[in-house]
């Protein structure tokens, strides 16, 4: 949705706005309060028409989310909100269309559509809040979380493989995949409005602490001073750089990336791989970093390519029919084929 | 037709109703041989009704029993109602066809077949011991016509030089022009459809032609056969008419809702067996603006269609009932969140996949408790392929009326036979009333009725300034929408949920009785048993029986006289082709002493059947 006449002229919006009445029931010091104060911060620089965008969701924590932003808003049933905002944006191409759901609702119950959605690209913003855990049902494993994983449902350890995020989003023909953090403000309105700025599917995997089922899950990501040595934050045309000081950063040894200390180990910036979101190679391999230990985990667009949108397409092929044919007649539509007149 | 009989020496006979059954390999063409038959009589202005029958694998093994594929019809000059029960005519294209349906055949019926294909490899497959056609015992019931079909049709392309499987792909067209011949139909309409049909292949243009031909030829000079029949025009109401299939008719009734009144059809689909035609069809109607998706399953088909329906369109999806019980989680939201959208059930064999290509009624009981919670819902059903039109049309008016969703059930049967359609008038179709609020007039809560009378809310679709607001499937405030845990307030929202569904009845026509007020007996019908229960209504009281019809479109809510009804007649039978769905509601509803008369075999129901129940309850008289 980068232009739409909906942009241009309305009074400005401020944050307030965009909060709804509903008391917000989330666990005191859940990461999801952060992530929808950047959505209600982010939103009025948009500027975007407010009775335009629609919040779609499917179960789970994270899910509640568009009772509490007032736009247009549904809560859907467990790992619908993909398809149920692929009918939205089909009827109506001119609404912004959010999507919130979490790492089970969108990649466990829900992840046959997400893949749908990714590859037909339609102009549709998928915030996926993963807090590798199921919040909403009290603490089982999800399919993000990490092998021997104790929970309610693995008393002896998870012996779940667990799915990357980012390299399945790839996998689905995604066009925008990008990561960001509760607790990264800043970046994370960055990130907001680079989905919002992509025209077609935009998957925006957001790392939310539970603190109630997985608390620290990121901690590594979060706290200083050992965040700045976990962050890869990525800057399109710019050196993959990290650590304090941007005193380290990543080397590709032909297909395998290493880490390399610029203080140590003889390497200079030019020996560090630059970044380039169109690049799906270098995308897949960031993708790859999420459970490598010894590396820093990527944040920021890790992929962006621009291709037709699904609902350009079908409403252009249905206005071509009707260029081509003459718009339908329906009393022509029923004497179509063989008739005969009884008298 | 007086001059295709000139200085023929046979004779011409006219019958009032024939049943005609074309079978064969899947490979042989059958249905198409069937349908152009089909398209024939309707011009000649036959009534008629049609039943194809076809294996759920694509090709099953050449000239196995399981391979078999059929299309009945049968057509007349005075109104029937069904495909016919025992057909007077078999055509049977190898063993394996005659060895399917001989049983069916009335008793000195014709056989026609093609006796090249009588060998000992397709008797063998099919089961023969010996061959039929020459154990002089087998077939003494009936007139045997055996033709050579390979041979003759070999012969009239001999100067083409096509190769024998050509050759053999052409025998069908001899067929049907035998049958032409033997039933005075012209063959114009199949030629023209040749002509089209394969324009980039002359060659077979030409074979086809040829072999239709030569099978209306052989007609005319066979010593076999020594008499043709006429079957007049039928008195019909005045009026244009077509033939038209139920999956058609739900399609265009679908279009038509849309069309004339001012909303853009949204429809959405996965691919399943006897639904994905109506998908195929409304993909076709582009001009239309028609949207159709074919999502990843059929959750995402009726999730997008909830998605639809909340952004404004008339949202519609189809499918049959392994995919109904997919969707049956969100049909449950489609009620929470009082949405309108018809979702449609053309149902085949069940459980689980079941018998795909035969038809069955065996989902009313999913369609009417199918959910969790206490989920009520719409339900209507099709009566017959043209009723489908009707119906589809009916379903989104009640949807759009009520901001409710809607279950349409058709069947196998209904979505793939076919009928003469008397064309509507489509001024004459009811307006449809749609509840889209634009603006507020103050203070705006989505889930207070803005029409009473309808219980149906507002339909603030998204896009409208000032009306933003939060819906989803958590239990709501009655007003506001907003996620409520308030006891007193869930009592209310399901008693509302409740009251929605019943205050349709006040907005749908009241049931009607065919044949008397109150008869001995009451043959009860829903859906696709229609046409069956009336040929054998009809059929009983011209013998003097005291038995009436009543027949439900709606099936949820009830008309509202339907209890009423029921009580003026002592004994109630139900003829469905389930265990005896709708006859556990009716007894459970109204304390009525109703009867099922079963049958799940994955056929419909013969008149003969139901009649033969009829006397046997009143007695043989
Ligand atoms: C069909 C269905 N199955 C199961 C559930 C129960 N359920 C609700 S939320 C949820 C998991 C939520 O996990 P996630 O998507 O990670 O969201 P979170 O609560 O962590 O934000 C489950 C299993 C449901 N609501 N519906
Ligand atoms: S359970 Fe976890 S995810 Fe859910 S609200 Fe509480 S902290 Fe947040
Ligand atoms: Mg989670």
């Amino acid at each position: 949705m980068s232009v739409n006449t909906a942009e241009i002229e309305q009074p400005a919006l401020k944050r307030k706005d965009f909060v709804s009445d509903q008391v917000i029931r989330w666990c005191p010091g859940c990461g999801d309060y952060s992530i929808l104060a950047q959505v209600q911060k982010t939103f009025p620089e948009l500027g975007h028409r407010k009775e335009q965008i629609v919040f779609i969701s499917g179960i789970g924590c994270a899910s509640r989310f568009p009772y509490y932003m007032n736009t247009y808003g549904f809560h859907t049933i467990h790992g619908r909100a993909t398809t149920v905002a692929t009918g939205v944006k089909l009827a109506n191409p001119d609404l912004s269309v959010w999507v919130v759901t979490g790492d089970g609702d969108g990649l466990s119950i829900g992840a046959n559509h997400l893949v749908h959605l990714l590859r037909r690209n339609l102009d549709i913003n998928i915030l996926l809040v993963n807090n590798r855990i199921y919040g909403l049902t009290k603490g089982q494993y999800s399919p993000t979380s990490e092998p021997g994983k104790k929970t309610k449902s693995t008393p002896f350890g998870s012996v779940d493989r667990p799915l990357n995020p980012p390299a399945f989003a790839l996998g689905s023909a995604g066009t925008f995949i990008a990561r960001s953090l509760d607790v990264e403000g800043k970046h994370l309105q960055k990130m907001l409005a680079a989905a919002y700025q992509h025209k077609g599917t935009s998957f925006l995997e957001i790392y939310q602490n539970c603190l109630i089922f997985n608390d620290n899950a990121f901690v590594d990501l979060s706290e200083k001073p050992h965040k700045l040595e976990h962050q890869l934050l990525l800057e399109d045309g710019q050196p993959m750089l990290f650590g304090e000081g941007h005193n380290k950063g990543i080397r590709m040894d032909g297909h395998r990336p290493v880490v390399v200390d610029l203080e140590q180990d003889g390497f200079s910036v030019d020996d560090v791989v630059v970044h380039d979101k169109s690049d799906k190679m270098l995308a897949l391999m960031l993708s790859e970093l999420t459970y490598m230990p010894d590396f820093p985990t990527p944040l920021g667009i890790i992929y962006q390519e621009q291709q037709d949108t699904y609902e350009e397409l079908v409403h252009r092929q249905i206005e071509a029919a009707v260029e081509q044919l003459g718009k339908g007649d329906l009393q022509a539509l029923l004497h179509e084929g063989h008739t005969w007149i009884v008298d | 037709m007086s001059e295709t009989k000139k200085g023929s020496k046979k004779n011409v006979e006219t019958l009032e109703q024939v049943t005609i059954r074309f079978a064969g390999d899947s490979g042989d063409g059958m249905q198409l041989t069937g349908h152009q038959f089909t398209d024939t009589t309707a011009l000649v202005g036959n009534d008629l009704a049609t039943l194809p029958d076809f294996p759920a694998e694509i090709r099953a093994p050449a000239g196995s029993l399981a391979g078999v594929s059929s299309f009945q019809i049968q057509f007349s000059s005075r109104e029937i109602q069904t495909p016919g029960d025992h057909p007077d005519v078999l055509v049977a294209m190898n063993p394996a066809a005659l060895k399917v349906h001989l049983s069916d055949l009335r008793s000195n019926g014709t056989i026609i077949v093609n006796a090249a294909n009588f060998n000992k490899r397709n008797l063998q497959l099919s089961g023969w011991d010996s061959n039929p056609l020459e154990d002089g015992q087998t077939l003494v019931d009936y007139k045997l016509i055996d033709v050579d079909m390979t041979r003759l049709v070999g012969e009239a392309l001999s100067d083409m030089g096509l190769p024998p499987k050509i050759i053999a792909r052409s025998t069908n067209m001899f067929a049907l022009g035998l049958l032409y011949w033997m039933y005075s139909r012209p063959m114009d309409t199949t030629i023209k459809f040749i002509e089209t049909k394969f324009k980039s292949r002359p060659e077979i243009v030409e074979a086809n032609k040829r072999a239709l031909q030569a099978g209306f030829n052989f007609g005319y000079t066979t010593e076999e056969i020594s008499t043709s029949y006429v079957v007049l025009k039928a008195k019909k109401p005045a009026g244009t008419y077509r033939n038209i299939m139920g999956n058609q008719a739900l399609a265009m009734g679908l279009v038509a809702a849309a069309n004339l009144n001012g909303l853009r059809l949204f429809f959405s689909g996965y691919p399943i067996t006897p639904a994905s035609d109506i998908l195929h069809i409304l993909s076709g109607y582009k001009h239309f603006r028609v949207l159709t998706f074919q999502a990843e399953d059929e959750i995402a088909a009726v999730t997008s269609t909830i998605g639809a329906a909340y952004a404004g369109a008339l949202a519609v999806t189809a499918t049959s009932g392994p995919g109904m019980a997919l969707k049956s989680e969100a049909m449950g939201l489609a009620i929470s969140a009082e949405l309108p959208l018809v979702a449609i059930n053309v149902q085949r064999g069940g459980p689980s996949t079941g018998m795909p290509t035969k038809t069955e009624q065996s989902d009313l009981f999913q369609a009417m408790y199918g959910r969790n919670g206490e989920s009520p819902i719409v339900v209507l059903a099709a009566a017959t392929p043209a009723d489908c039109f009707n119906t589809a049309y009916e379903a989104c008016r009640i949807a759009i009326e009520h901001m409710i969703p809607v279950i349409l059930l058709s069947d196998g049967y209904l979505g793939s036979g076919s009928e003469p359609w008397l064309l509507p008038d489509i001024d004459a179709l009811p307006p449809i009333k749609n509840h889209k609020v634009t603006d507020s007039n103050g203070e705006f809560y989505p889930f207070d009725f803005i029409d009473q009378e309808a219980m149906a809310r507002g339909w603030a679709v998204p896009g409208t300034p000032a009306l933003e607001h939060r819906i989803g499937g958590l239990e709501k405030d009655s007003r506001t929408g907003n996620v409520s845990g308030d006891y007193d307030n869930h009592q209310q929202m399901v008693d509302r949920r409740a009251q929605k569904v019943a205050v349709v009845a006040r907005n749908i026509p009241l049931a009607t009785i065919h044949g008397d007020d109150s008869s001995e007996l009451l043959v009860l019908g829903w859906g696709s048993t229609y046409g069956a229960i009336r040929a054998a209504v009809d059929s009983a009281r011209k013998q003097g029986y005291s038995v009436s019809q009543l027949h439900l479109r709606h099936l949820n809510p009830f008309p509202s006289n339907l209890g009423e009804l029921l009580l003026r007649f002592p004994k109630i039978i139900v003829p469905e082709i389930n265990s005896g769905q709708l006859t556990r509601i009716i007894r459970a509803e109204f304390l009525v002493d109703a009867n099922v008369l079963s049958k799940v075999s994955g056929k419909p129901f013969f008149p003969s059947e139901i009649e033969e129940r009829i006397i046997q309850i009143l007695g043989e008289k």
